[in-house]
């Protein structure tokens, strides 16, 4: 599949420009919210670093929390899988599934699984994977990838769904009541969790201490599919764990603040076992985490609790959507977690960025996520991931720049060209800046020549 | 006090009155201002396109420039923050005496000479662009996303001024989308983002937008005089050395 550069896809996006003006208003719609709820907790600054130093802490002894997390979790009667990555992921599932002749399986939000690409590959081999997430429903009935990690839909219309509702559903045409669709999808969702055989979860929080984990809904469509089925498959990055019970009390606290602006998500639900009869699996996934570990620079990339408050402040995120970013997990975080995993295909996403710093404010585990993305830039061009003629238009800036004289003579011709011939800057398709801007008024004088002109030379 | 006056390349070319402003402000405020005629450039434009390595030219230079003054004061926060974040040098010592010295104007005017008073006047109505590095990078002022006490160095100075009337966008610190590089290799979402800023400040029928940092306001402007718009940008050192009555 041939990927769109964010640039190029960013502009098409924007040529709607009052469907971006909407989806910009949306998301900061969402950050004003988190704004107003971070302002009700007054050590909220302190919570973020606690929850910073917490997930520091766990990193550098992330081996040792992920076995006794195992033996905790085999102990409760859960069956403990390990992948190295997204292939071994999805065939240990697919396993699980056949050896247990199911057919119909529910799935509730887990990014993991975008990110191992879990669904094509139970499809292509027969298994029918609902998602069960109302967001990524209706995304799965339109063949999209989510365009948020925590709002998977929100590129879309109410009047979008109605016609993707009435398409996959048989609803009225037309029919843009959110009361009148959402009752169409919880209709059409409780008849799959009934039918399901085998419910897959994503993972919030993994305790190493109590071999149980936590996941987070809004919706209960977690918890509506592990209790109706037989099986439940919890699917987690290894990055999730956490050392003790008590440190849920910081990280829950930030999670629904930080994502919608809620005290706290509707459902934060705790599976410590098995239930009578019940299979229960974990499967704790590297896929490329280990690489990102031993990255100096990126390492605490991997204290990200997916709150995607990143995404909400993002300007640049929020005019430019999130399929625009090409991978699974798309905005600021996804633009340093996935050239990890793929620097070649994702050499433009740390690009995608004016590194206003808006992210590493927000971020609840204080990654400093713009920090990252500069850093990132540098190691993509150093690997070669750069088109030529920008690397030849760098290293002559950085010639002349570095020549104070050369530099002086080159302003001045530059200006000078400016005044007498200023067609030749006024070509739309050459020069992006005069695309939808004028050029600058170029001075007779620079400040040099009037310092020295102005005898300030004593 | 003697104080290296860092005039960026680019105001030097095509904003001589910003350094002008700049250094007036500095002389009335009793500075010894020198300007080391051989600066160029702080590298930025190469390090944040990822080209770090290129910059070194430029590390070099602006060492040899600025080494031997008290402190040294420029109009950008942009630049100044690259300097502190990233000047690099074989001989240690001078960088880093170098990025412990530099300051951006509103910052030095604030902080090291305690201004309280100026005699300025500007009887127009301003809306006030925050400037990402100068704010998120100096902290220059307080910021929307933190949970912190409220300040801003620019603004203390600015109520200062006669006759000044300031208003802020009704999203007190979005970044305006120039970005360096980025407003040519991300044309279309730096552009918006600079509407969508000019937006929020011509609802509040402001005649000029102001900023400690001219390359976002060299961004804004050109927007504005594609749009036809009434509305100037003024870089807060002009403001701050006005007289106009």
């Amino acid at each position: 599949m041939k990927i769109i550069p964010h640039a190029k896809a960013a502009a098409a996006f924007i040529k709607d420009e009052p469907r971006t003006d909407w989806h910009d208003e949306t998301l900061w719609f969402v950050r004003e919210k988190r704004d107003k709820a971070a302002h009700g907790v007054a050590e909220w600054e302190l919570l973020r670093e606690w929850a910073s130093q917490i997930k520091n802490h766990t990193l550098s002894n992330i081996d040792n929390y992920l076995i006794e997390f195992e033996q905790k979790a085999v102990a409760n009667g859960i069956t403990v899988h390990w992948a190295a990555n997204g292939e071994e992921h999805n065939h240990i599932i697919f396993d699980i599934i056949r050896r247990n002749g199911i057919k119909k399986i529910v799935k509730s939000k887990s990014m993991l699984t975008e990110e191992c690409h879990l669904n094509e590959f139970l499809q292509e081999n027969g298994i029918e994977i609902v998602d069960t997430d109302l967001g990524e429903r209706i995304v799965q009935f339109r063949k999209e990838a989510p365009s948020h990690i925590v709002l998977p839909a929100i590129h879309l219309k109410k009047q979008d769904v109605s016609e993707t509702f009435h398409q996959h559903l048989g609803t009225e045409k037309g029919n843009n009541d959110p009361q009148y669709l959402t009752e169409a999808a919880r209709q059409h969702l409780r008849s799959k969790f009934i039918e399901s055989e085998l419910a897959i979860t994503g993972v919030n929080f993994a305790i190493a201490e109590t071999g149980g984990f936590v996941v987070c809904t809004n919706e209960g469509n977690a918890d509506m599919g592990a209790h109706s089925a037989a099986i439940h498959i919890a699917c987690m990055g290894f990055e999730k764990i956490i050392p003790q019970a008590e440190h849920l009390a910081v990280f829950l606290r930030l999670l629904a603040r930080s994502a919608t602006g809620q005290p706290i998500t509707t459902y934060s639900s705790h599976f410590q076992k098995p239930r009578k009869g019940q299979q229960m699996h974990m499967v704790i996934v590297d896929n490329g985490r280990t690489k990102q570990l031993g990255r100096a620079d990126f390492r605490n990339s991997l204290k990200c609790i997916r709150c995607a408050a990143c995404f909400n402040t993002c300007p640049v995120y929020r005019r430019s959507g999130g399929h625009s970013y090409h991978t699974a997990v798309s905005g600021p975080i996804g633009s340093i977690l996935n050239p990890n995993l793929d620097m070649k295909a994702n050499a433009d996403l740390p690009f995608a960025s004016s590194l206003c710093g808006s992210c590493s404010n927000v971020c609840p585990v204080k990654i400093d996520i713009h920090e990252q993305l500069w850093k990132w830039r540098q190691l993509i061009t150093a690997e070669g991931y750069v088109s030529t003629g920008k690397k030849i238009g760098m290293k002559g800036m950085a010639f002349v720049l570095a020549r104070p004289a050369l530099y002086r003579f080159s302003g001045r011709m530059a200006r000078w060209f400016m005044r007498v011939v200023p067609f030749l800057f006024k070509s739309k398709k050459l020069n992006p800046w005069y695309r939808q801007r004028e050029m600058p008024q170029p001075p007779k004088q620079s400040f040099r020549d009037w310092y020295k002109n102005n005898n300030k030379l004593k | 006090m003697k104080v290296g006056l860092f005039i960026p390349c680019y105001i030097d070319q095509f904003y001589p009155a910003v350094a002008i402003a700049t250094l007036e402000l500095l002389e009335k405020a009793g500075c010894e201002v020198v300007f080391p005629l051989d600066q160029t450039c702080c590298g930025q434009p190469m390090a944040n396109s990822g080209f770090a390595s290129y910059s070194k030219g430029c590390d070099k230079n602006f060492i040899q420039n600025f080494s031997g003054v008290d402190y040294i004061v420029a109009p950008s926060g942009s630049c100044v923050l690259h300097i502190k974040e990233h000047l690099q040098d074989k001989d240690e010592v001078k960088a880093t005496y170098i990025k412990r010295h530099i300051y951006e104007l509103t910052e030095f005017l604030v902080d090291v000479l305690k201004i309280e008073k100026l005699t300025s006047s500007f009887p127009f109505k301003v809306g006030l662009h925050v400037a990402c590095h100068g704010q998120r990078g100096l902290h220059l002022s307080s910021m929307s996303e933190l949970m912190e006490p409220s300040f801003s160095k620019p603004e203390k100075l600015l109520a200062m001024v006669n006759g000044l009337q300031l208003t802020k966008p009704k999203r007190s610190d979005e970044c305006c989308g120039f970005g360096g590089t980025f407003c040519v290799f991300e044309e279309a979402v730096s552009v918006k983002m600079g509407k969508d800023r000019i937006e929020e400040h011509t609802a509040n029928e402001v005649e000029y937008i102001t900023a400690a940092d001219t390359s976002c306001l060299m961004h804004l402007e050109a927007i504005l005089k594609r749009q036809g718009s009434n509305v100037k940008t003024i870089h807060i050192a002009e403001i701050l050395n006005s007289s106009i009555a």
